[in-house]
């Protein structure tokens, strides 16, 4: 057997994301808050592709029992993806702390306390994958939403340093930039067609990119371009900017 | 956003309705009229257009399969190319599949598709066991051929009309190879294509590929291909992703001399006589599904699917006759394919009946509908009928000539307290 650990398997991401690995005869793990609420979903897994699928109970936020939820799988997984993701709302978020520190310590200080558990695992093995998906809206800040970009800034730098330090130990590190994605989290939002992926072409290039190792992945593919031009543009411009 | 059929021809505003649960979709039916589903936009015209349209091609999951009997029980969004994609590696096909596997299982239903093999398995409603429907009152029930006979006959071939379709169990049937052996027969007239339709109809797959820009005595020219599955027990199936068409044509890319181009090199490659291929399912089944977005080929102003069927006893006078008319018209069209099909069901609007069926595509544009309406007065005079899974314009009384069942639909629509709560833009037009 050969598992999968999807963190945040709530997602229409990490739906996506797990259904493509479990077509490439990957057996999944899925991790999330209430994961009972999974079942249906983990059944059509099952239904169709016969892999196993077990459904795991995890809250991002509870720090003190992500050692515990990884002690407590009897088969390690061969890589993990995590695709926990809070966009909240960045009015709120100006106004309350308390909804900055939810949308800082689910997109990135959670995240950084279960992976700092399985790296050391992978390091210690020698092997294994670690795919986290971040965001576009981390490469700079815009007022629509930077505490949100800012915590997936310093995912995407987490992931790098990640990389870094395990690249010796053989463990690949995968970041991945979604730019708009057609999911419940955009759901309402008016967003441009042709730069609007659906969550299987984000699920299917993870895969494609994470089975030959890419470092970052923008996907759709053009985000790598838009990104460059946005992350170009002068300050004394884009401060000015509304986009 | 609004939505588009795959004609991408008319373009009006729709307001779409998501839903994640039943309950859900409950309020959304009882707030609602017009309301139609939407699967995943394969209708080539207005049959799932309409101020309110319900998407339900989300709903996509595989709840069970029994390997005893072959039957799948999926949510109605499931794609016929996810169930190949799971179910053909252990063996199992559709026992009924149109010529794309790009559609959900409740758009099959709904639309009650056919295939090549219509005239040994009949349509998609022959593999289904039962379904559950939403009505117009919100109550879901499950409905199958003698659970509900009424509503069955409604809801097979229904265009969405009677409610939305939540589930299905649906029987695969048993293959040993993802190949195909198919026999290729080039004819040089519409007499000969007749004839090498009757001569290999004990095949269970068929279909013929016309040049409809043919004239005089090569009028109905063809490449009949004939086939069945291997038995070699290589069932290694993909679900292959090809070329996509990145963007919408200009209208005039598609023209007269590029049909006539295209149609004289897929014709053209063919030797003369019958000649013998192995291919693969993708290839046999969905050679179109090769191609991403095709339908932008026919630039913005989209295009319309013209198919309708003649009773097998004036199927070639009709035929000639118009053949005639579009070679004469000029109009071209890619693909025009013809197919003897099998004995009609009791639903009461699938399209099938015993008989020859054409299928041409044709680019929006001056004259088309004038064209198309002078096509109906001869599918009428041989007492034809059209398909409202490709139309978008035909009109009230051609389609009622051709259907003998339209009053036991209406009635039960009324009855059922449906013709407000679900209407489409097509129903609206030929007032169904």
């Amino acid at each position: 057997m050969s598992y999968v650990l999807i963190i945040g398997a709530k997602s229409d991401i990490a739906k996506s994301t797990a259904r493509e690995y479990a077509k490439n005869g990957y057996d999944i793990y899925l991790a999330a808050r209430n994961s009972a609420e999974l079942k249906d979903y983990a059944n059509d897994l099952s239904v169709r592709t016969e892999q196993n699928i077990k459904l795991l109970e995890l809250d991002i936020l509870d720090y003190k029992n992500h050692q515990k939820f990884y002690d407590d799988l009897d088969e390690k997984p061969l890589g993990v993806i995590t695709a926990v993701g809070y966009l909240g709302e960045q009015k709120d978020a100006a106004l309350d702390f308390k909804e900055s520190q939810k949308i800082i310590d689910t997109n990135y200080t959670g995240v950084v306390s279960i992976l700092n558990i399985i790296a050391n695992d992978f390091e210690t093995r020698k092997s294994g994958f670690i795919v986290g998906i971040s965001s576009v809206a981390g490469d700079r800040g815009r007022k629509s939403n930077y505490i949100y970009g800012s915590a997936k800034a310093a995912l995407s730098t987490y992931l790098s340093g990640l990389r870094n330090r395990l690249y010796e130990s053989s463990v690949h590190v995968m970041t991945v930039k979604p730019g708009f994605v057609a999911t419940a989290m955009t759901e309402g939002m008016d967003l441009p067609e042709k730069l609007t992926a659906q969550p299987e072409e984000v699920a299917s290039d993870i895969y494609n990119a994470q089975q030959k190792n890419v470092n970052i992945l923008y996907t759709k593919w053009m985000w790598k371009w838009v990104m460059l031009i946005i992350k170009h543009i002068p300050e004394f411009i884009f401060k000015k900017m509304s986009i | 956003m609004s939505l588009l059929s795959w004609g991408l021809y008319p373009q009006v505003a729709n307001k779409v309705f998501n839903f994640k649960t039943t309950t859900e979709l409950n309020s959304i039916v009882s707030d609602n009229d017009e309301l139609i589903p939407y699967g995943n936009g394969r209708s080539y015209g207005d049959s799932a257009l309409s101020k309110n349209i319900i998407n339900v091609k989300p709903h996509d999951y595989f709840i069970n399969f029994d390997d005893k009997d072959g039957l799948l029980h999926v949510q109605a969004g499931v794609l016929l190319s996810e169930v190949l994609e799971s179910f053909v590696p252990k063996g199992w096909f559709l026992k009924v599949t149109p010529g794309t596997k790009l559609i959900t299982v409740g758009g099959a239903i709904a639309s009650d598709v056919h295939g090549k093999n219509h005239h040994v398995e009949g349509c998609f409603s022959e593999c289904v066991k039962e379904f559950d429907i939403m009505l117009a009152d919100g109550n879901i029930v499950t409905c199958s051929k003698t659970k509900k006979p009424e509503l069955f006959k409604s809801t097979c071939g229904g265009q969405g009309l009677t409610g939305i379709i939540l589930s299905a169990k649906i029987y695969l049937k048993k293959i040993n190879s993802q190949y195909i052996t198919q026999t290729t027969i080039k004819t040089k007239n519409l007499k000969e294509t007749f004839k090498a339709f009757e001569e290999y109809k004990d095949l269970p797959y068929s279909v013929a590929w016309i040049d409809c820009l043919a004239k005089g005595e090569q009028l109905g020219k063809c490449l009949l291909m004939v086939g069945d599955f291997k038995d070699d027990g290589d069932l290694n199936y993909k679900n292959k992703t090809g070329l996509s068409i990145p963007f919408t044509f200009p209208s005039f890319a598609l023209n007269n001399l590029s049909v006539k181009v295209f149609n004289w090199l897929y014709y053209g490659k063919v030797k003369v006589g019958v000649s013998k291929q192995k291919v693969d399912i993708n290839t046999f089944f969905y050679p179109l599904d090769a191609i991403g977005h095709w339908n932008r080929i026919y630039g913005k102003n989209g295009f319309t699917q013209y198919q309708f069927i003649l009773p097998k006893e004036h199927s070639f006078e009709g035929l000639h006759q118009i053949l005639t008319a579009i070679s004469d018209s000029g109009k071209g069209s890619f693909l025009a394919v013809l197919k003897l099909y099998g004995k009609a069901n009791e639903n009461y609007l699938s399209f099938p009946i015993e008989g020859y069926s054409l299928a041409l595509d044709f680019k929006i544009e001056k004259g088309l509908f004038e064209l198309l309406d002078q096509l109906d007065e001869i599918v009428v005079k041989y007492n034809g009928r059209i398909y409202l899974t490709k139309d978008v314009r035909v009109s009230k009384e051609t389609f009622e000539k051709g259907y003998p069942h339209i009053e036991t639909f209406r009635k039960f629509r009324e009855d059922n307290k449906m013709s407000n709560k679900f209407q489409s833009l097509q129903s609206k037009r030929v007032g169904i």
